[in-house]
């Protein structure tokens, strides 16, 4: 389940059989977790698999409809209030007052934290600085750019020093070069000893993760290092690259084993299950249909786990 | 409760309100435009009404009498009826709002003193025009000394009203309309802006207790509410001569308490609105009976039983019982005490209700 290198940490969250249904819908379905201390563990999956319920409920903001959770050694939902005061969470949507500027903000959540006056006037300057909203710290919220605003979020969330940070979803509004700087910042909380879970459908951002689970339609579908992930992706990454990609993908979409076809740039992307020369066989198939292209295996990505993942639950017992 | 925490939220919600101008312009202009459209209608000083005149009597006093009425201008005599049915036909058709009719034994009357010489028929629909009459009814006639307090020389007939409301009552009740109309909405959208600005998810995270949260939302509000009850009552008095006859200090605890009553409904319906239009249609809807059915429009007890029953759960009808009893009657709060323990009932049932009703979870 995880590295072996992580398995000395302590647990952090521990949750098992966790469940949300609402009404009939069943949002979170038996979700097991375990991240330990100083882990950046990235949840992945499409909307509506159930990130930020599973989140919520970890955070104490959600009742589970059945389940344990265990989180800093406090049970959710009984320790919830006193959970809150250890945590960190980033809501998805910037959830700071727009209409109070970058100080009064982080004044407001410290205060709310309660953080003493003095530290927090500290912290406050710090954080600015390091967030680069020194300059903007007289600026209405609501009159940032996204980059600005999920900087602002960070800073808002991590002000009381939390030793856990929820991040939901956190670059979803901004550029990829802010979504860069923005995962500096979380290694360098990691480093200070925070334990971070983090949100996301961005494959890069999967990709950086310590450990990663794969969530769809609420249940957690693969789990692992993204690296464990990627070298035990049952089956074969094929690239194929011919002048009639169109007639060729069309072809291969009904040859038995293949999982998904994807058109990246001039090639095609096959992944496909089974075991011998499935590159040979391809070749072969596109041959007799008198289309000539160039078959080779290629190292599996993340988004192919997280295609095989998603698309075919029962893969993940492999 | 932390007080650290309650005074950031307070803080907070004073800086937000501080540059949301539309609301910052409605702390005053509320109530100043309430003041300045219901003052339009007690102002006693109403000029050029419609009228006609039927002169029964047409003696050289009768006319002198009527041409001094029409000197004051209140009144513009444009008919002259022959009868009286033809007043009558006149103020149904809304061409007259008044007429004077002087009787033909007028001459008898005024030596007698014993009947009114001159009826002043007014159309009573219309609040402004009673007064108006009430006050051409104090027109001094020729001789008026041997006048009693029950034989006026001049009668005012009042058509379609004969329950005529005060008019000093309207400044003291203002002030309970006004701040039932300011508080309630304004804290009926305070958490309900929080959850639809995405702002509630954050701070349920945070360590903020309901308790905190609730009545640092309210507390800056009842600054403002006090803000309100300054402005009417100084313009109520500067402009409209209404008289505080009570302390001034009852009449602003007796405030502070009705303020606390209108935020502390507001707060509980900001905890069942799932928008800030909900909100606020539910604002309007404890409003409308509210100034219906607590006194103000309406004399209590005039209404049945059944109105006047639902009208003691209102916070506003025991207000107006407070507030007419401190400045018209110069009551003190002792002698006012089951309206105020009314209040402070609602208060805590209201409060407590809404403070179990925000949860910190988002189901």
């Amino acid at each position: 389940m995880s590295s072996p290198a992580n398995d000395a940490a302590p647990l952090v969250i521990r949750a098992r059989g966790l469940t949300k249904r609402f009404g009939n819908l069943p949002a979170v379905a038996g979700v097991d977790l375990d991240v330990r201390r100083g882990e950046v563990f990235g949840f992945l999956g499409p909307n509506g698999s159930g990130k930020s319920t599973t989140i919520r409920m970890l955070c104490g903001l959600l009742l589970p409809t059945s389940g344990e959770i265990d989180v800093l050694g406090l049970q959710i939902p009984r320790d919830a209030e006193a959970l809150k005061r250890r945590i960190g969470y980033m809501t998805q949507q910037f959830s700071l007052y727009q209409d109070l500027t970058v100080a009064e903000n982080l004044a407001f959540l410290a205060a709310v934290h309660d953080v003493p006056r003095a530290a927090a006037k500290r912290r406050i300057a710090a954080t600015l600085e390091r967030y680069g909203l020194a300059d903007r710290r007289n600026q209405l919220a609501g009159t940032l750019s996204g980059g600005q605003k999920q900087r602002l979020a960070l800073a808002g969330t991590v002000l009381h020093e939390p030793d856990l940070l929820f991040l939901d979803e956190p670059t979803s509004a901004v550029d990829p070069q802010s979504r860069r700087e923005f995962w500096d910042s979380l290694f360098e909380l990691a480093d200070r000893g925070t334990t971070l879970l983090v949100s996301t459908h961005y494959m890069d951002e999967a990709e950086r993760c310590m450990r990663l689970a794969i969530l769809d339609r609420g249940r957690i579908v693969a789990d692992g290092t993204p690296q464990a992930l990627m070298r035990d992706l049952p089956g074969q990454t094929l690239l194929v690259e011919s002048t009639e990609l169109r007639r060729a993908q069309q072809l291969l979409a009904a040859a038995p084993g293949v999982v998904a076809l994807a058109q990246i740039g001039a090639s095609l992307r096959v992944l496909a299950t089974g075991g011998g020369d499935i590159a040979a066989d391809f070749t072969a198939r596109l041959r007799a249909a008198g289309i000539d292209a160039a078959v080779r295996r290629t190292a599996p990505n993340l988004e192919d786990v997280f295609v095989v993942a998603t698309r075919r639950p029962e893969a993940s017992a492999a | 409760m932390s007080f650290r925490r309650l005074g950031s939220i307070v803080l907070k919600e004073l800086r937000q309100l501080r540059r949301d101008r539309l609301t910052f312009a409605m702390i005053v202009g509320i109530p100043t435009m309430q003041l300045v459209l219901f003052g339009y209608a007690i102002n006693l000083d109403v000029r050029h009404l419609d009228a006609a005149v039927l002169d029964q009597a047409g003696t050289a006093r009768s006319r002198e009498l009527i041409a001094e009425l029409a000197a004051t201008e209140v009144l513009d005599l444009r008919h002259v009826a022959a009868t009286d049915q033809e007043i009558g036909r006149l103020l149904r058709e809304g061409r007259i709002s008044a007429a004077l009719v002087v009787p033909p034994d007028f001459e008898q009357r005024l030596e007698r003193r014993n009947r009114p010489v001159l009826q002043i028929v007014v159309d009573g629909s219309e609040q402004v025009i009673q007064a108006a009459a009430r006050q051409l009814a104090a027109f001094p006639v020729e001789g008026s000394a041997g006048w009693t307090r029950r034989t006026q020389p001049i009668e005012v007939v009042n058509f379609y009203n004969p329950e005529r409301a005060a008019p000093i009552n309207t400044v003291p009740g203002l002030v309970g309309v006004i701040l039932t109309m300011t508080m309630v909405l304004f804290t009926a959208v305070a958490l309900v802006r929080e959850r639809e600005r995405g702002n509630l998810e954050m701070l349920i995270a945070t360590p903020v207790s309901p308790w905190e949260l609730t009545t640092g939302k309210v507390l800056p509000f009842a600054a403002i509410g006090v803000v309100q009850v300054s402005v009417v009552l100084a313009l109520g008095t500067w402009i409209f001569d209404v008289p505080i006859r009570g302390s001034l200090l009852d009449l602003y605890a007796a405030s502070v308490v009705f303020i606390v009553a209108s935020l502390s409904l507001g707060i509980f319906l900001s905890t069942l609105a799932r928008s800030q239009f909900q909100a606020m249609q539910m604002s309007f809807f404890t409003f409308l009976p509210q100034i219906l059915l607590s006194g103000f429009m309406f004399p209590y007890a005039g209404m049945p039983l059944a109105a006047q029953w639902l009208a003691e759960i209102f916070p506003l009808t025991h207000f107006l019982r407070l507030v007419r009893g401190i400045m018209l009657r110069g009551a003190t709060l002792p002698e006012l005490w089951p309206s105020l323990a009314a209040l402070a009932a609602f208060i805590v049932v209201l409060l407590t209700i809404a403070v179990a009703r925000v949860r910190k979870r988002l189901d």
